[in-house]
Formats: structure tokens, sequence, C-alpha cells
């Protein structure tokens, strides 16, 4: 015979740790590119400090870029450009998930959706670098 | 939860797309010329003149808001998501949504105005 208890269930509820995230490689990765948007923004912030900096002349903008001298901003932006090259990887290589292109009734290969935007990737960062540095 | 919000969905969802392209190919190169090369000297920084020259052009403006807004609303998106997964705050719903969303607006007001500004 079974037996109730004065207060009914409200539906099994598994408690989960706050940190569950840490148990598995595949779980601390989806946590980690989640937390690239963290520096995303954070170079935007930069970009638009540096922007207000070209919007109110030459000695603003030599301030901010004193500024941006500083070890912790120096450190602040290396670990920025490794999140952010994650990001763009983990990207990247999502395509091909996101896609699935069908070519003559086969799967077209994830390599073939993926490659073009490492392609357009390097293209971009080269134009970019060129504007900049041609003097 | 209002309907009204759930029809929001695939639009934010779109900017958060949008801005994830746009961080992947553009913030790296910027970040290492921006933030590091140029702050180190490893690389020649340009001059004021030669930035504003690039950026005060109709497609210099138009870059730089696309390379400030969306890369935004993809943050707000994605770490809307990092604060109810990773936190497991998601009853805290509205506070959440208003600070990611109000944050990514008042950064393209913000950003949008300065880039006006430049001469």
């Amino acid at each position: 015979m079974p037996t109730f208890t004065a207060y009914p269930a409200q539906g099994y509820r598994a408690r989960v740790s706050t940190y569950w995230w840490l148990g598995r490689r595949a779980y601390l990765k989806f946590i980690l590119r989640e937390i690239s948007s963290v520096f995303v923004a954070w170079f935007v912030l930069v970009t638009v400090v540096q922007i207000r900096g070209l919007a109110h002349g030459p000695d603003a903008y030599a301030r901010i870029q004193h500024r941006l001298e500083n070890p912790l901003a120096i450190a602040l932006n290396l670990i920025s450009f490794f999140f952010v090259v994650f990001h763009a990887i983990t990207w990247f290589n999502l395509a091909p998930k996101a896609m699935a292109v069908r070519m003559g009734g086969k799967r077209v290969p994830a390599i073939m959706i993926s490659a073009p935007n490492y392609i357009a990737w390097a293209v971009v960062s080269a134009a970019v670098a060129w504007l900049l540095l041609r003097g | 939860m209002s309907s009204g919000k759930r029809s929001n969905e695939p639009f934010l969802w779109l900017l958060f797309s949008a801005g994830g392209v746009v961080a992947a190919m553009l913030l790296p190169i910027h970040i290492l010329l921006f933030g590091l090369a140029f702050p180190l000297g490893l690389l020649p920084s340009p001059t004021y003149e030669t930035l504003v020259g690039l950026a005060h052009t109709l497609i210099g403006r138009l870059y730089l808001l696309v390379l400030c807004i969306l890369p935004l609303f993809h943050w707000a998106h994605r770490f809307r998501y990092t604060l109810y997964d990773g936190l497991q705050i998601k009853h805290l719903d509205e506070l959440v949504n208003t600070f990611c969303y109000g944050g990514a607006i008042l950064g393209t007001v913000v950003a949008a105005y300065f880039i006006w500004q430049i001469p």
C-alpha cells in the first residue's frame, strides 16, 4: 500500500550545482564560448572610447592611446585576443553544422563550408591591417 | 512573459548571429593592432590624421557602426544565456534582459553619437 506525505511533490527537479560547467570538457568549452562575449563587449567599449578620442581631437586621442599602454589594459587585451580568436574558430566551425548543404544528393563536407570562412577571415584581417599600416 | 516579447526572439537571434560574424571576422585583428601591437610599439601606430581620414568617410563611419553595434547585440544575447545557465537566474528574466539589451542599446546610441562627431 502506497504511503502519502503531507506535502505533495511539486514534480521532481534535480538540483543543479552552480558549477555544473566544470564537470566536463564539453561543458567547459561551452561556458568559455559564452564568456567570450564579455571580451567582445570589452573591446567594443575600448573601440567606442577610441572613437570618442577621434571625435574630440588629437590630444584626446593621444591620452587614450597612452591609457592603452597601461600593463593592465595590455593584459586584458591579450586575454580578450585569445577569447575572441576562440570565438571566431568555434563560430566558423559551427557553420557547417548550421547549414547542411547538399550537392548531387551528397552532403557537402564540413571543410568545404568552414574553409571559405577562414579564407574570408584572413582576407578581411589583411585588408584592415593594410589600411592601417600603409603609412 | 507577454506574446510581444516572444515575437522579438527571431530578430534578436538574427542580431546575435550577425554580431557573431562581425566579432569573428573583425575583432581579432582590431584587438591585435589597437589593443596590443600599437600600444606595445611592435608596429607603428597610425597617426590621428590617418585614422580620421579613414573614419570620416561614409564607408568609414558605416564600418565603425557595424563594428560596434552588431557585436554589442551579440554580447547581449550570449551573456543573457550565460547568466541564465551559468548562474541559474532564469527567474531574474526581466532584470537580465534589461541589463543586456539595455546595455547594447545604450552602447549603440553612444557609439553612433561619437561616430557622428568624428570631424
